[in-house]
């Protein structure tokens, strides 16, 4: 992953929001996590500040999730357009200080603005949308969870055939581009299948995402061309990796109360 | 070999018309079904500039699935309103709004684009080429314009070139995923560019920039043309 300095010079806000934004008056600083807000740290040092995310490799090799997901398609998507979207970033972190000092998921929460989006929240969004996606599916994928991850699954959409079509229903009713989540509710203490457009993620209403799928076109188009269907059916069927969703649900629970029953670790 | 045979040009009435092409029957009234619309050219007639398999997709099953989508609902829609069931009708108004826009939408965008041989590229004459001049300055402003918004345009939608009915000017908007340009106000639909990924993504990968560029060779001025003297009639 990349990595960013945390000094910063502080250049000023010129160059953060887009001339359309109305939001001229937003104090940004507020939405900066804590250890940034103090000007000490942005001002004063005449350091060159080198802001720099990098394209994180999938956990697998390219050609790994075949034949369910071609090498040319995933070349095509994580080479190709994942890498314009971090490129993308990093000119627009070059020209604004102010963020330097953000880690991915708070890059992605401060440029969200609160539902007023600034100009790096879509390149940033999809960046780690794309990390996250990549990392929910493994070679050899598919079937069920076991034991905790399938308890809470059970609980909260009755069984796992229920979550399995909400899932897939919700993929085919998502009009336009976006992604699909299986995300733990914060508030609701409880898992949920939820549907975005374009780059939005559950990070920004606090939510705890367990599992993504990209349906923007140009996730399937080359293998599957408009047969969506078939897609998330391979997804769930040979590409998901419930180790991972379980892995991510045990971290969940040091921030979420889920009561009883107390769900062992598999 | 594309198997279908070159149709003679659709007047605007005919298009029209080709919207509802067929009545059939169900319960007690009768529901206007709708059909995929005939391109007016070959597959293969738009290279280089659109290649004839992204043109095979995209009328064949993206547009056929919009057509086959729409239907549905306006059957379920018919269903619902007949039971008195508000809670089913509104629900169905997404699904509504993005099959009927998809179908709207490809409609005119079938007619926008003509091989090179039958005019496509040929730049607008007569009062569209005038009012061009007059609202953008130049029909290459308005080409800049319109690739610069298009490129632009995050997730998937379409841009267009439209007549403010009411204003009497030309106006560039863009509209996302599949709403059609009513939804953004009295305009008219003279030209739409469909910049979803599956318009250009076989041939032109992601640079959408290039589509935008190469798609001006085959776009139809002449339906534009007509389209915006009737509006100004």
């Amino acid at each position: 992953m990349g990595w960013v300095s945390t000094h910063a010079h502080f250049l000023g806000n010129s160059g953060l929001l887009s001339s359309n934004d109305c939001a001229s008056n937003l104090n940004l600083k507020t939405l900066l996590p804590p250890r940034l807000r103090s000007s000490r740290v942005r001002s004063g040092e005449a350091r060159k500040v080198v802001a720099f995310h990098g394209l994180r490799r999938p956990p697998y090799k390219l050609d790994a999730l075949e034949p369910y997901m071609s090498q040319k398609m995933v070349e095509m998507h994580w080479g190709e357009y994942q890498r314009a979207y971090v490129e993308g970033l990093n000119k627009q972190l070059e020209k604004n200080n102010i963020l330097y000092g953000c880690t991915m998921d708070e890059l992605v929460t401060v440029t969200y603005n609160n539902g007023n989006p600034l100009p790096e929240f879509n390149n940033a969004a999809q960046v780690w949308n794309h990390d996250f996606f990549w990392e929910s599916m493994q070679p050899g994928g598919g079937d069920i969870p076991k034991q905790g991850l399938l308890q809470q699954i059970e609980k909260d959409f009755g069984s796992f055939l229920d979550f399995r079509e909400q899932f897939i229903e919700a993929a085919l009713s998502l009009f336009g581009s976006g992604w699909v989540w299986l995300v733990l509710k914060r508030q609701k203490k409880k898992l949920e299948v939820v549907k975005t457009s374009n780059a939005i993620t559950p990070l920004v209403w606090d939510d705890i995402p367990i599992l993504a799928l990209d349906v923007w076109e140009h996730a399937y188009y080359p293998d599957y061309k408009n047969d969506r269907s078939s897609y998330v059916n391979a997804f769930l069927d040979h590409l998901v990796s419930w180790n991972v969703a379980t892995g991510r649900m045990i971290r969940a629970e040091a921030f979420v109360n889920l009561g009883e029953p107390t769900i062992p670790v598999a | 070999m594309a198997l279908r045979t070159v149709f003679s040009r659709r007047t605007l009435a005919s298009l029209r018309s080709g919207l509802c092409s067929s009545i059939s029957p169900i319960g007690n009234r009768s529901l206007v079904t709708f059909s995929l619309p005939d391109l007016p050219y070959d597959y293969g007639a738009l290279e280089p500039a659109i290649s004839g398999e992204i043109m095979q997709l995209h009328h064949q099953k993206h547009h056929q699935t919009y057509v086959t989508n729409y239907n549905k609902a306006l059957e379920q829609l018919e269903e619902a309103a007949n039971k008195g069931d508000a809670p089913a009708v509104v629900k169905l108004q997404s699904a509504i709004k993005f099959n009927g826009g998809g179908h709207i939408n490809h409609s005119i965008f079938w007619q926008n684009l003509a091989p090179v041989r039958e005019g496509g590229g040929e730049p607008p004459k007569g009062s569209l080429g005038w009012g061009i001049d007059e609202h953008f300055g130049s029909l290459e402003a308005l080409v800049s314009k319109m690739n610069a918004e298009g490129a632009a345009l995050q997730g998937s939608g379409w841009v267009w070139l439209g007549l403010d009915k009411e204003l009497k000017k030309l106006v560039v908007e863009t509209t996302a995923n599949q709403d059609p340009l009513v939804t953004k106000g009295p305009l008219v639909p003279l030209l739409g560019i469909d910049v979803w990924e599956h318009a250009y993504y076989l041939q032109y990968k992601n640079v959408r920039p290039d589509y935008l560029k190469n798609i001006w060779k085959v776009i139809n001025w002449k339906y534009a043309s007509k389209v915006y003297e009737k509006e100004c009639a």
